[in-house]
């Protein structure tokens, strides 16, 4: 058998209803793990006692019969979700302290199913990164290594790519705002699926730029991606966007039967200066779908190039205006003010203390697009080019396209603190063939797909229309059984 | 579109984020950065394009007006960096 910890959620669900493993101990593997794991930094706030507390209630479950798919599986949380009497703060010294009196919509989903949470994981400070880099915590670091340099599991759900990846859990929790779900599993081997904007409620969630941000699964497979994704999913009312539609069976959708299927290559990601091994990993992707029986065919989204443009406008307003609440009053840190301070004081010493360079950054950004005569000029510009990359893809999917096919990231992951020196916008440009999906509220997902010559994981990415998860993950599985993507990092933490 | 230090200033402190004098070129400079990226959304002919408000269409739900939530005072304060007496409480705002 192989070893607890190297077990898929669906595979360990079936050992777990067989009775050949417990919760328990599937836990304490787990936990055994996470302790050796330090190096990684992927868990910042770990939690034994509550896992061992889920993971005994769990059992009792199991024994009686009533298991739902996550009863008793090992997750990771990404610390943006807010869990109940648990140390939340998105990986931000502005929520230093903060243990929030309530739980997340999608957390208490998972643990109303039985899963068990090991802890709270690393990530971009706010979300707001592409490396991992921005954390409070310092940088989470990626299982895969070639030479001496560490490299950096992405962003910005960095903690939980390498968590799973690294064996530490069956499957975490991520959000992706612009890429930060797929980016992070394309660089670490594993999957990872943002769905339509609307099908998992953000409640709980600590508020990046509302109208982009979705949480979503991070596993090792498309099948776990499927189970999780579906245990995630369904109407909430305490979030008015989340949509009053059922949730579909995503693992029954698994047949692996493409035939038939209409699948675009978009002419406008083939970028200047793409690597040939992420060119040729994008072909062979599209020859495999081709050889599962479905048709390939070129389509054009002329708006792509100014999603990137688009987003740097209309996430750093939306961002700008949700961070407005970290005042010093209500949660969190407050400065040290000097004699005579006011209010104003409060709020300006508090924020520079709290919030990391790269937060203060976009909050400023926002702050200006947003204001007085700039607001039609750069925010109502963006939201219109925003609705014309939609149209874009509405146009493609009109005409029969069930899902098109990408590369996840215009390289493989670099090494931490190789982008130091360069500008903002040489890192945001990692996320230049995902954030067209958050724009446009589309599903979308990373497999991981092969190796690049240094023996780092490539991903490439399917996008569907809207609600269409179960026939996106159904393409994705087909492509990740013709991929047999199996290497694993070895064990050097 | 440049951002000279005064612009900068200003925008520092609508942000209600303390700069350092010093650091302002540094920050202007940034922003000239990410604004200039941005401009190229000015190549987009965007006429008769309405800004998007909502990314799936989608109606907001409607409830009754009614007290759903609310009797958890401790709750509430429980996070706050000062508070006292049933209040947050914050430095003198009236002189």
């Amino acid at each position: 058998m192989t070893a607890l910890t190297d077990l898929t959620i669906a595979g360990a669900r079936d050992c777990l209803r067989k009775g050949e493993v417990t919760a328990t101990e599937l836990t304490e593997a787990c936990i055994t793990a996470v302790e050796a794991a330090d190096t990684l930094n992927a868990f910042v706030h770990k939690t034994p006692d509550i896992a061992r507390a889920q993971a005994a209630a769990a059992d009792q479950r199991l024994k009686a019969g009533d298991a739902p798919d996550l009863c008793g599986i090992p997750l990771g949380i990404k610390d943006l979700f807010c869990t109940r009497g648990v140390p939340s703060q998105a990986a931000s010294r502005i929520l230093q302290g903060f243990r929030p009196e309530y739980e997340s919509t999608v957390t208490q989903q998972l643990f109303d199913q039985g899963a068990v949470m090991l802890g709270k994981l690393n990530m971009d400070e706010f979300a707001m990164g592409s490396s991992n880099e921005t954390s409070c915590y310092g940088d989470a670091v990626n299982p895969w290594r070639v030479d001496d340099r560490l490299l950096t599991p992405g962003g910005s759900s960095g903690g939980s790519a390498a968590a799973v990846a690294a064996g530490l859990c069956l499957g975490a929790t991520g959000t992706d705002t612009g890429g930060s779900i797929r980016q992070p599993a394309a660089f670490t081997g594993i999957t990872g699926i943002k769905p339509t904007y609307g099908r998992v409620s953000r409640w709980g969630i600590v508020a990046f730029a509302s109208s982009l941000d979705q949480a979503g699964p991070m596993t090792r497979d498309v099948r776990d991606a499927a189970i999780m994704l579906a245990a995630m999913s369904g109407h909430d009312p305490k979030d008015s966007t989340s949509a009053d539609l059922p949730v579909p069976d995503f693992e029954a959708a698994l047949t692996g039967d493409i035939r038939g299927q209409t699948i675009g290559i978009p002419r406008e990601y083939r970028m200047d200066g793409m690597p040939p091994e992420i060119e040729a990993l994008w072909s062979r992707g599209a020859e495999m779908l081709r050889d599962g029986g479905a048709r390939i065919v070129d389509i054009s989204l002329p708006h792509t190039k100014y999603a990137l443009p688009a987003y740097y406008v209309i996430a750093p307003a939306e961002a700008s205006s949700n961070l407005a609440r970290y005042d010093g009053v209500r949660f969190g840190h407050r400065a040290t003010l000097a004699q005579g301070d006011g209010v104003t004081e409060m709020y300006e010493k508090t924020r520079a203390e709290g919030f990391g360079p790269e937060v203060q950054r976009r909050v400023m950004v926002g702050t200006y697009v947003l204001s007085a005569g700039f607001y039609d000029a750069y925010y109502n510009r963006a939201r219109r080019v925003r609705a014309l990359i939609r149209r874009d893809f509405e146009a493609v999917f009109a005409d029969g396209v069930d899902a098109i096919l990408t590369p996840a990231t215009p390289s493989a992951a670099f090494g931490l603190g190789e982008m130091a020196a360069a500008d903002p916008i040489q890192m945001y440009l990692n996320d230049v063939f995902t954030v067209t999906v958050n724009l446009a509220g589309l599903p979308g997902i990373s497999v991981p797909a092969g190796l690049d010559a240094n023996g780092l994981p490539l991903g490439l990415q399917l996008i569907g229309p809207p609600w269409e998860e179960g026939d996106l993950l159904n393409i994705a599985y087909s492509l990740e059984r013709a991929a047999n993507f199996v290497e694993k990092p070895s064990r050097w933490w | 579109m440049s951002i000279d230090l005064e612009t900068a200033r200003k925008v520092a402190h609508l942000a209600r984020i303390r700069v350092e004098e010093d650091r302002l070129p540094a920050l202007a400079a940034e922003f000239n950065a990410i604004l200039g990226f941005v401009e190229q959304l000015n190549e987009v002919d965007v006429t008769g394009v309405e800004p998007m408000t909502s990314v799936t269409p989608m109606r907001l739900k409607r409830r009754e007006d009614v007290v759903t939530d609310g009797n958890r005072q401790a709750a509430v304060l429980a996070n706050a960096p000062d508070a006292r007496e049933g209040f947050f409480a914050v430095p003198k705002v009236v002189e």
